[in-house]
């Protein structure tokens, strides 16, 4: 018996037994649509999540104030102390101590109502130096940026985010209007183009005033050299990690600090943003999809099942089959064919049914699913091997059966 | 080799009538040769012997019906002849090969080529129509798809039933499935046609219709073997073998027909009988 019969005479007893048949397949092929859409959910987040990352500027490395290493002594925690100054940000500009490094930016952030005849808007108000455009990788959609100029005579110009020009104005268009907060009435001069945002804040919600009008008008107080965060951008990507030393060292030099477990400040890298980030999408991509594989299995055994109950079903055409002349190879590989082609059909049909649900979910939920055709693929082989797999005992078990009493069983 | 001469046998089986060859002796191996057969079946402790110590010798051509009540062996012993179980003891030659020792395998191939049952439920699959019945075994001895319909067809022609070769069982009378059934056994031109109880699940004129079926394969030449526990049946064929409690009780020629049958094989056979089953 060649394969072709054994191929046709497995089809014929699939499609004889039409509803079984279906339900059996449908245990795989929910178990291979649920793997292909969690796959692609996992993917598709880290994806977002690297978007968005790397959207706050490349090569960059971020110095944050305090420090997350916890020895004896007394020391703020991370972000919570102010001992990172305006002349720090200037240490680490110098091409001479630091020649890895490219461009730095100071920023001074303080949350404001800004008011425009009626309007109210509360944002984030961000002071820092003509650098930060480029650190930030941000452009503009119209308008110019900070320059020294604004900075020496403190100027009362802004450049704002599109959100915050849609809040208080009602429109992007809105170079040379002004709105008013301390007092102080600041001229927009810039917007700044669409960049979404990132996990805690959004990019498109801020105003970026000059450095020392933020310092010296609008916050005042004894903490006018004190920065929020310092951000560094190296001068390529190769360049990083020389940088985070230069970065290190110089600050310690300047803090008067010997070990750098009790610095009192925090250098973090884009990458290890991006690291953090993907790994814990991986592992609840992993989580995920070891659900969707349990499943799987559950649909393995169902073949199993419904392959057995078939066995038993059909004792007396593999007797009579057998009478005829079949020989134990024949039958073994009949069921064998018949448990793979149920495998085969069910990853299939199971792998359309994800793809259309990757193509369809995105417009009920705000993730992006990515459809990964190792995905598609492997499950596929999967769903064979599971049909191969889990026929194996049923087929051995029909072809062990003696002619005579398959043939007398009722 | 044993296996191709006896090839060259069945090629010339057909066709002619054998009653003539039969007055002479023959010169081919018997078609079957059971020595000293016995079949213990162990369960536990316990031991069956449900066949003990038959020999029997069947020539080509011939018409025998293998005779007892439940119980007597004579299940066990078509299941030998059919090569359906393999035997404890003794030896068994089918149509000049010795199946005694042959594995599952072999078994499969000599039950295909060798030997066309007839079973008592008919066992035909529901699924399939009449002619794809028919072409099952051909199916397992590698015939190409268009030789098997040709040969399939012409098997249901020879057993009257042209008309009905894309019908599936359901679709059928008992008789017809019968007749279904003696096609698919006859279509790989089998040694022998072993059949089980044939008319056991048949109404008195389909029984006719059937035994009618199986005088004309035997004027055809065809060797039969036909396990029954009717003795008007038995009285059918034209040699009667008794089978009691695993042993031949009584092997003769029916008196009624066939008087120029010829028998064989070398054992005393009580003659007369026909009042012990």
């Amino acid at each position: 018996m060649n394969f072709l019969e054994t191929l046709r005479t497995g089809w014929a007893s699939i499609v004889s037994h039409r509803l079984r048949s279906g339900l059996t397949m449908l245990g795989i092929l929910i178990g291979i649509a649920a793997v292909i859409l969690t796959v692609g959910l996992g993917l598709g987040s880290q994806q977002q999540v690297g978007a968005q990352i790397s959207a706050l500027g490349s090569n960059l490395l971020i110095v944050s104030p305090g420090s997350t290493t916890s020895t004896a002594g007394v020391r703020g925690g991370f972000g919570s102390a102010s001992t990172l100054t305006t002349a720090d940000a200037t240490a680490l500009a110098s091409k001479v101590a630091a020649p890895d490094i490219g461009a730095v930016a100071a920023v001074k952030t303080t949350s404001l109502s800004l008011t425009n005849g009626s309007t109210n808007w509360t944002t984030s108000v961000v002071g820092t130096s003509p650098s930060w455009l480029s650190v930030r990788s941000r452009t503009l959609s119209s308008g110019r940026f900070l320059t020294d100029a604004d900075e020496s005579a403190q100027a009362a110009v802004a450049v704002i985010g599109s959100s915050t020009a849609t809040e208080l104005y009602g429109s992007t268009d809105v170079v040379g209007q002004t709105f008013t907060t301390n007092n102080i009435e600041f001229t927009v001069i810039g917007v700044l183009a669409t960049a979404g945002s990132d996990s805690t804040t959004s990019l498109d919600d801020q105003a970026i005033l000059p450095m020392a009008t933020v310092a010296n008008r609008v916050v005042g107080g004894t903490n006018k050299s004190s920065v929020s965060t310092i951000y560094v951008q190296a001068a390529s990507a190769d360049q990083l990690s020389a940088a985070d030393q230069e970065a290190t060292s110089l600050l310690l030099q300047l803090h008067h600090v010997t070990a750098t477990t009790s610095a009192d400040f925090t250098i973090s890298s884009q990458e290890s943003l991006l690291s953090t980030a993907t790994s814990v999408s991986r592992t609840l991509t992993i989580l995920l999809t070891g659900i969707a594989a349990l499943s799987l299995l559950v649909g393995g055994i169902g073949v199993m099942n419904i392959m057995l109950v078939s066995v038993s079903e059909r004792t007396r055409e593999i007797g009579l089959r057998k009478a005829l002349g079949a020989p134990p190879g024949a039958i073994r590989r009949q069921f064998l064919v018949e448990a793979t082609i149920l495998g085969l059909a069910g990853g299939l049909l199971g792998a359309a049914l994800g793809i259309i649900g990757a193509k369809v979910l995105p417009h009920f939920i705000s993730t992006v699913l990515v459809i990964s055709p190792m995905a598609v693929g492997g499950s596929i082989a999967i769903a064979v091997a599971i049909g191969v797999i889990f026929g194996v005992y049923p087929a051995a078990r029909a072809a062990k059966l003696a002619p005579i009493d398959a043939l007398r069983s009722e | 080799m044993a296996r191709g001469s006896a090839e060259e046998i069945t090629d010339e089986q057909p066709i002619v009538f054998r009653r003539t060859v039969m007055s002479g002796p023959p010169a081919a191996a018997p078609v079957i040769e059971l020595d000293q057969v016995a079949k213990i079946y162990a369960t536990g402790s316990l031991s069956v012997r449900a066949l003990d110590g038959i020999s029997l010798c069947i020539e080509e051509g011939e018409y025998v019906a293998i005779m007892g009540p439940s119980g007597s062996g004579k299940s066990t012993l078509m299941h030998i002849i059919g090569c359906l179980d393999v035997l404890s003891e003794g030896s068994y030659h089918l149509a000049g090969e010795d199946v005694s020792e042959m594995d599952e395998i072999d078994l499969a191939q000599i039950r295909n080529r060798r030997i066309g049952f007839v079973f008592q439920q008919f066992h035909l699959l529901p699924s399939l129509t009449a002619w794809k019945n028919v072409e099952l075994p051909m199916i397992y001895a590698g015939l190409s798809k268009g030789a098997r319909k040709a040969k399939a067809i012409e098997a249901l022609r020879r057993v009257g039933l042209e008309d009905r070769v894309n019908h599936k069982p359901g679709e059928l009378s008992g008789g017809q499935q019968q007749r279904v059934a003696v096609a698919r056994a006859l279509v790989g031109d089998p040694s022998l046609i072993l059949a089980d109880e044939p008319t056991g699940n048949l109404d008195s004129t389909a029984t006719e219709d059937a035994l009618g079926l199986f005088d004309e394969l035997h004027e055809q030449g065809r060797t039969i073997v036909l396990i029954t526990h009717e003795l008007e049946v038995a009285e059918r064929a034209r040699r009667i073998v008794r089978v009691r409690d695993g042993v031949i009780t009584s092997d003769s020629a029916n008196p009624d027909v066939g008087r120029d049958l010829v028998r064989v094989g070398g054992r005393p056979k009580q003659h007369g009988a026909g009042v012990d089953a």
